[in-house]
């Protein structure tokens, strides 16, 4: 079964979905690999993102796009609250980072929870003029419902790296990231820019949940499937590595891809977590990580 | 003088008589309506994975009860359902039906929505020794037999193979006669059960396989199993999966190009409206299981008058708006029980589980035969191609013309587009 043509599609096919594995992985990036929050909720702000991507588009006929993008500020004050209330009760109390993971829980039901009540349990897609097409070149196929999100994963993953090492704000998260008693030494308040930089992580959710709702259909508790594959691209790209996500994303893209075309689907969790422990083993800090 | 007073008290007495009998019919009345009722007692999945199709189950379940209502119930007593939420999960359920029984006292008890939520309740219906209707079950009875089980969904006396053997069969009557067959589904326990009845009914008819794999249901692309699948380049292709993956495949055998002469059969999702309204006319040519489309062949006594309700309904509660695959059957199930209940005028369970067993009900779904497994004695899984798909609105899915019955040969309502390219090119 094997040709050069079916490699070279798995290949792409593997690349696009990495591109979109990094776009659903940088908030958990930012949360879990710079601010060392557990925010198990991230794959939950996601589907709230793909919902809002439904309505405006069922509604008002908007692209998924567009509307990740309206929707991001509005997202990055949502984590802004959400990290003031975890602040409040459990970080400024010195809590085992434990109670945190519960408070994340409780937030991810909430959130689903939420969903649930208001739009029932039915799958939701949305429409627009590129999804189902694709661009065939000489016996290559590039579907538009997975360059879109790959695409806009990278320029996320561009935007986000740039933010963090050229904006004053994006160099005082890696300074907390780093040393956060330092920070506090110099004058300035930790918990504002942890906030800042929490908040940040949640907007991407904004842009992250129209892509996933771009490439198949959602529920409210869809976001589940994602914890442990966001957490592994993290952790595999390297902890608070922008650049890392990128690179965990299409790695596990890629081989996921190569296993389900040419050994068979099934196995394609196994192979990719194996390369995980494989990463861990020959280098602990992740790819990218230091 | 003497005469006058004999008039009045006969007229005084013709006047008590009168309130005398309009007093005792309204107590007569008055009593009926304060009998107690009879209870039918049940879990459903309100909330969960399962919770979209159990809640249009549980509206189908009240539209029945209004409906005996009206008439006037059962046995002069009203019909009352008690029914608590299982959460999708069958660890609730035991717990929910020894409440029912012991508790609410309820009079029936029938089945939650979905095999796993059937399997735990058994064993406290068997125990108990009563009649318990199932919604949807595969197969929850082949190992006990359990006189009085009774399920509603068409699969068969022998659900796996003969959910597939009309797909199959289907492809087998066809001009290029196909020869090859790719099977692939999904890592789960509904998945799993239809490509062990698929492979069953390729080794029977004689057809090469050249592609047989599942993938993880966590898969977020397809387009890679897709390519290897277009890659073995197979006649059949026979997919079994779930809503998200159903969509997943169509999509991703548009892009990818994939044109077998034969594609569907096993794919969940492709009845609900949610789906079919996104997908559209990529569905052309699919051809797929159903149970009850609204095709000419298929309209049943009473099947439209129920569907006007329950679509009236459907918006407000959320629900799928079309009702085609689940409802139907959730109020048929009942309506065999209470024609059960009519016809024997009682509320033994012995009695009412040996005519179940024994007698042919005419519902809504058509005509309904309990085989000794409970069971349908004869599998009516349908096999339908969606046909004529132009855009992706969900009035064109009420009508006929739409998903066309291929399969069975008594229900047909036209003819395979075949290959599967013609239908979708």
């Amino acid at each position: 079964m094997f040709s050069v043509e079916l490699l070279l599609n798995a290949l792409i096919a593997g690349l696009l979905l990495g591109g979109f594995y990094a776009a659903v992985s940088l908030g958990i990036s930012v949360a879990f690999g710079l601010l060392d929050v557990v925010n198990i909720a991230h794959p939950a702000f996601i589907i709230l993102g793909s919902y809002a991507a439904y309505v405006m588009n069922v509604s008002y006929g908007y692209d998924p796009i567009v509307t990740g993008l309206i929707f991001t500020p509005i997202f990055y004050l949502l984590g802004v609250i959400v990290y003031w209330i975890y602040y409040a009760s459990f970080e400024k109390k010195g809590e085992d980072p434990l109670r945190g993971l519960v408070f994340f829980f409780g937030l991810l039901f909430i959130i689903e929870v939420s969903l649930l009540l208001k739009y029932g349990v039915d799958y939701r897609l949305v429409e627009a003029a590129y999804i189902g097409q694709s661009i065939r070149f000489k016996g290559i196929g590039i579907a538009m419902r997975l360059l879109v999100p790959c695409v806009v994963g990278v320029l996320m993953t561009l935007a986000l790296s740039l933010f963090l090492s050229r904006s004053f704000y994006g160099r005082a998260i890696m300074g907390v990231s780093q040393d956060s008693l330092a920070i506090r030494l110099m004058g300035a308040n930790p918990m504002r820019i942890k906030t800042i930089a929490f908040g940040v992580g949640i907007a991407t959710a904004s842009l992250a949940g129209a892509l996933l709702i771009m490439i198949g259909p959602v529920e409210p508790s869809i976001g589940r499937e994602y914890i442990g594959r966001v957490f592994a691209i993290t952790v595999l790209g390297g902890m608070g590595s922008v650049a890392g996500t990128l690179l965990g994303g299409l790695v596990l893209g890629v081989v996921e891809s190569l296993t389900s075309t040419f050994y068979g689907p099934s196995w394609s969790p196994a192979v990719s977590f194996g390369i995980l422990l494989l990463a861990l083993a020959v280098r602990p800090a992740g790819l990218l990580g230091r | 003088m003497m005469r006058r007073w004999t008039y009045g008290i006969r007229a005084w007495a013709l006047i008590a008589a009168l309130i005398g009998a309009f007093v005792l019919s309204g107590a007569w009345a008055a009593g009926a309506q304060t009998a107690q009722p009879i209870r039918i007692g049940f879990g459903m999945a309100l909330s969960g994975g399962l919770a979209g199709n159990g809640k249009a189950a549980l509206m189908a379940m009240q539209i029945w009860k209004e409906d005996v209502n009206k008439k006037g119930g059962f046995l002069g007593r009203r019909v009352e359902l008690i029914y608590y939420d299982d959460q999708t999960k069958p660890a609730t359920v035991p717990g929910i039906y020894t409440k029912l029984l012991d508790v609410d006292r309820v009079d029936f008890v029938v089945s939650a929505y979905g095999t796993n939520l059937i399997a735990p309740a058994l064993p406290i219906v068997m125990e108990r020794g009563l009649v318990f209707m199932g919604l949807f079950g595969l197969a929850n009875n082949q190992k006990t037999n359990y006189p009085y089980y009774f399920q509603i969904m068409p699969s068969g006396p022998d659900p796996a193979v003969d959910w597939t053997r009309g797909f199959f069969e289907v492809g087998m009557k066809q001009s290029p006669k196909p020869t090859t067959v790719a099977l692939v589904g999904a890592d789960a326990e509904f998945a799993q059960n239809a490509l062990a009845g698929a492979r069953e009914n390729v080794k029977r008819l004689g057809l090469k396989v050249v592609y047989d794999n599942t993938y993880p249901p966590t898969a977020v692309d397809f387009t890679p199993v897709v390519r290897a699948i277009k890659a073995a380049n197979p006649d059949i292709v026979f997919i079994a999966s779930y809503p998200p993956d159903s969509a997943g495949m169509v999509l991703a055998a548009h892009e990818v190009g994939l044109q077998p002469k034969l594609m569907g059969g096993g794919m969940v999702g492709l009845q609900f409206a949610a789906l079919l309204t996104k997908l559209g006319p990529k569905l052309n040519g699919i051809v797929n299981y159903d149970f009850w489309v609204p095709e000419p062949t298929l309209r049943f006594r009473g099947i439209e008058e129920f569907l006007k309700k329950y679509q009236a309904q459907a918006w407000k509660e959320g629900v799928d708006p079309l009702g085609h695959y689940l409802p139907p059957f959730a109020y048929a199930y009942l309506e065999v029980l209470g024609q059960a209940i009519e016809a024997t005028k009682s509320l033994d369970q012995k009695k009412v589980g040996e005519y179940i067993r024994a007698r042919e009900f005419d519902t809504i779904v058509g005509k309904v035969k309990f085989g000794s497994n409970g069971e349908w004695a004869k599998s009516r899984v349908l096999q339908v191609q969606f046909q004529n798909i132009t855009a992706t609105d969900l009035d064109q899915f009420m009508k006929p013309g739409k998903r066309v019955v291929l399969y069975p040969e008594e229900l047909k309502s036209g003819n395979l587009i075949y290959p599967y390219s013609k239908a979708n090119p």
